[in-house]
């Protein structure tokens, strides 16, 4: 069995909300994605990948900002990890 | 719109008469504006499309084709490269001197200078980030300028960046996770291009996915005056400035993209000097404290 990984990053930390940003990871070695590959996210949210057969092993935390620092801007925040084995 | 009070600060266009590398590039007719400097401000970036003439690109080629090391200077343009050499040709190119004094000002040091050169179908993409390491400067910026000789197609790797992130504080390759974002630019351009970056954002080169070597020529640039107003401010005032800097991206979180606003009305206030500048009042309201001490 191998692992496909794709992480989504969504607009809020719902994940019925909008994709907008993207990865992929393929074990199985038959795809070589790589960065700025792609103009077109492979969703639209989280939702309609899990509908795909995507499944979730991962969400970012909701962390609140450290004093003094809440108007910092950094990583994007909401990150998803999904997965299929084949 | 607060008003500017132009007497409380010393800019360096006030110097300008007496730098002699500013006297030598001609670049006064050439400034930016306010709306451009603005657009800067909320890209990150400022793109001229093919400003080099082609002469100087056919040059560049083989200037490139022999190589260029890779060097940390710190020093003047002047001191850095030859009068003559193709690099103070290049930086001497009117659009291009007059947008780099409207951002860094006279006098700015080379920081370092670097060839990237992709070769064709080489097979990995650099992963996205930004240059040097995190850079928390609130008022003050370094500016890279990218050129490019040759026309880039789209599957020749043109730069990957990501309009908007340059404020972000995350430190070099750490965002090599991010593969690709909505409203990203891969890009692609007539030879003579030239494109000057805010450091901090986020970018890569590009898998070269053609059969020609792909040349990027970059010089990164240090102020040495303070970076307020350094370019033409006639238009100040002009509301496309204020709809400039509260552009939303589409990668950018809706609630996050409310704090790169935030964020760029204070850099907007270091670089004018308008220490009351903002935008519907994002950071008026929250520093509001009737009756307190500031």
């Amino acid at each position: 069995m191998k692992q496909q990984v794709m992480v989504l990053y969504l607009n809020t930390s719902g994940l019925d909300s909008d994709v907008l940003a993207w990865s992929f990871y393929d074990g199985t070695g038959k795809t070589d994605p790589t960065t700025g590959d792609s103009d077109l996210p492979p969703y639209d949210s989280g939702v309609e990948a899990l509908q795909d057969g995507w499944r979730l092993f991962q969400a970012s935390q909701l962390i609140p900002p450290y004093p003094g620092h809440e108007y910092d801007t950094s990583f994007l925040k909401h990150e998803f990890w999904f997965e299929k084995i084949e | 719109m607060g008003r500017i009070d132009h007497q409380s600060v010393i800019t360096a266009n006030d110097r300008a008469e007496i730098s002699p590398y500013v006297r030598c590039m001609a670049t006064t007719d050439h400034l930016l504006s306010s709306v451009e400097v603005a657009r800067f401000v909320a890209n990150g970036y400022h793109r001229m499309d093919a400003v080099v003439p082609d002469e100087l690109n056919k040059e560049a080629i083989d200037v490139f084709d022999a190589g260029i090391p890779v060097i940390y200077h710190g020093e003047p343009v002047a001191k850095v490269y030859e009068e003559g050499s193709f690099a103070r040709r290049l930086l001497a190119v009117p659009a291009v001197a007059g947008a780099l004094r409207s951002l860094v000002g006279p006098d700015p040091l080379v920081d370092h200078q670097a060839l990237h050169v992709r070769e064709p179908h080489e097979g990995a993409a650099q992963a996205l980030h930004g240059d040097a390491i995190i850079d928390t400067r609130p008022d003050a910026f370094d500016v890279q300028l990218m050129y490019y000789p040759h026309e880039v197609t789209g599957t020749m790797g043109g730069t990957l960046s990501v309009p908007g992130s340059h404020l972000r504080r995350t430190n070099e390759s750490d965002t090599g996770r991010y593969q690709n974002l909505r409203g990203q630019t891969r890009l692609t351009c007539p030879a003579g291009t030239v494109v000057l970056l805010h450091h901090g954002i986020w970018h890569g080169g590009r898998r070269n996915d053609s059969d020609r070597r792909r040349y990027m020529y970059k010089i990164r640039f240090n102020p040495t005056v303070p970076q307020v107003r350094l370019w033409d401010t006639s238009d100040l005032d002009d509301p496309r400035v204020s709809e400039e800097l509260s552009r939303f991206f589409p990668w950018c979180e809706h609630a996050t993209g409310r704090l790169e606003i935030y964020n760029r009305i204070k850099l907007w206030r270091a670089m004018t000097g308008n220490a009351s500048f903002d935008i519907d009042l994002w950071a008026t309201r929250v520093a509001n404290r009737p009756g307190r001490a500031a």
